[in-house]
């Protein structure tokens, strides 16, 4: 296993060991989507607007309110004693660095995710059938996108005084790329749209996380170092 | 500049760094030798903490350069970072993890061979053994910064660099600090002390050197006596 890999792992398990010890990030967000999409449920008019049509969008705009709740915790359990200079001190390139917090992040976004979709499910009955491969699989390759931005403004806003005001204000435009193209592609999974009118979407996808995944490692450095 | 026999271990030429329009450091010169313990004193504002932290790697300097046993200390170079150990203000330590799992964290960064061991090892050294499961948050200031060091320490640093490492110890822990920071420096350990308390300076250091403004107001080997040393440190930093 390279250096760089091991180290990345060993960042991410102590975050994941961290968290399954306090509960605090993950549990806040999996209630928090479950009462989102409750208010969803109960603010639409069922008669003027079938849940199938407006499902798409609440599912995503579900998954990216939760999603930053877990990505504020990424940099603010490093804030705690200093620990952060710890990390910087220790002979780790902030490459591994970057990609540890990154790996962190998505198994705490991906584990909010996994929760959320089934009470998605039920609140909005939905029935996934055969589109569910096709959900699981573009959720994934949206949430790489924006958690790997969300990483990286994680990390610049915990230096600010507002900590959890900045990172919606930073990252929100930046989420809206892979929310279109994530509710795009939802719609039509829904619909039982063939694959080729999803394709122009995906690749927007895949493009956003191939240019944000080079782009925030290279630039993680410049943003962790004083 | 004095400096002992040894091989020197960190060398810091022409430091100067600015916050804003403030320059905090201002043409600092450095060098530790193995086995050299450097004081640093001076008074609030004077630039100590920020000489750590760009000793440390962990601030920029403007200009000048860090040279850590003849490697210039930058971004792009983290094993030259293995050389260093700091004990800052802060524990460094995560409040959601327990001792051991802190250390053996630590361990597995800095690539120790048998990670587990070695942090148990040290914290057993630290006198900390019996509270390996507990986390840092449980711990008195004092406790805390025992364990701090302890981590500092862990992967054998050439040089350690410490803010204020005495304080909020109590009398026993103090004593049994600088017991541990003498046996280190004859060891050959470097040592760089930010410290307000001279007491604790002339009980480990070889050197003392007076920072004011962000420059060296004297940088010399300690000689004589503390209270023969205190009306001229008082004229020094304009007391």
């Amino acid at each position: 296993m390279p250096e760089w890999l091991r180290l990345a792992l060993v960042i991410a398990g102590k975050d994941v060991r961290a968290e399954l010890r306090s509960r605090t990030a993950i549990l806040s967000a999996v209630v928090f989507a479950a009462l989102v999409l409750v208010v969803f449920n109960f603010a639409r008019d069922p008669t003027a607007l079938a849940a199938v049509d407006l499902a798409p969008s609440v599912l995503w705009v579900t998954f990216a309110l939760a999603a930053m709740l877990a990505l504020n915790r990424a940099f603010t359990v490093e804030k705690e004693n200093a620990a952060l200079d710890g990390l910087l001190l220790a002979p780790v390139p902030r490459e591994a660095l970057f990609a540890g917090k990154l790996l962190a992040n998505l198994a705490f976004v991906g584990t909010v995710e996994a929760v959320t979709l089934p009470l998605f499910v039920l609140f909005f009955n939905v029935d996934l059938g055969t589109a569910l491969p096709g959900i699981i699989g573009v959720t994934a390759l949206a949430t790489v996108g924006f958690v790997t931005v969300g990483t990286i403004f994680s990390a610049m806003a915990v230096r600010t005084r507002f900590a959890e005001l900045m990172l919606p204000v930073l990252l929100l435009p930046f989420m809206v790329p892979p929310l279109i193209g994530a509710v795009q592609v939802t719609a039509r999974l829904l619909a039982g749209r063939p694959l080729s009118e999803m394709m122009g979407w995906l690749r927007l996808l895949a493009l956003y996380d191939l240019v944000f995944v080079i782009l925030c490692s290279l630039v993680f450095t410049a943003v962790v170092d004083e | 500049m004095p400096s002992s026999d040894g091989p020197r271990l960190l060398e810091a030429t022409g430091l100067r760094r600015a916050y804003g329009r403030r320059q905090v450091l201002r043409d600092i010169d450095l060098t530790v030798a193995a086995g050299e313990a450097v004081a640093v004193a001076g008074p609030n504002g004077a630039g100590k903490t920020t000489l750590l932290r760009v000793l440390a790697g962990l601030a920029r300097p403007d200009r000048g350069e860090v040279r850590l046993e003849g490697q210039p200390l930058r971004r792009d170079s983290p094993e030259i970072r293995r050389a260093v150990g700091l004990v800052s203000h802060q524990t460094l330590l995560y409040d959601d993890l327990t001792l051991h799992e802190n250390l053996t964290f630590a361990a597995r960064l800095y690539g120790l061979p048998t990670p587990a061991a070695a942090a148990r090892s040290a914290l057993d050294e630290a006198g900390l053994g019996a509270r390996a499961d507990e986390s840092p948050r449980r711990l008195s200031r004092g406790l805390a910064q025992r364990a701090a060091i302890a981590r500092a320490l862990l992967h054998r640093p050439r040089v350690l660099l410490l803010d204020e490492p005495f304080t909020a110890l109590d009398a026993a822990a103090s004593e049994r600090l600088r017991d541990e920071l003498r046996a280190r420096r004859e060891q050959g350990l470097g040592i760089v002390l930010v410290t307000h308390q001279l007491g604790e300076a002339w009980a480990v250091a070889t050197r003392i050197a007076v920072i004011v403004e962000g420059r060296w107001a004297c940088d010399e080997t300690l000689a004589g006596s503390l209270e023969g040393f205190l009306p001229r440190y008082q004229e020094l930093i304009g007391a």
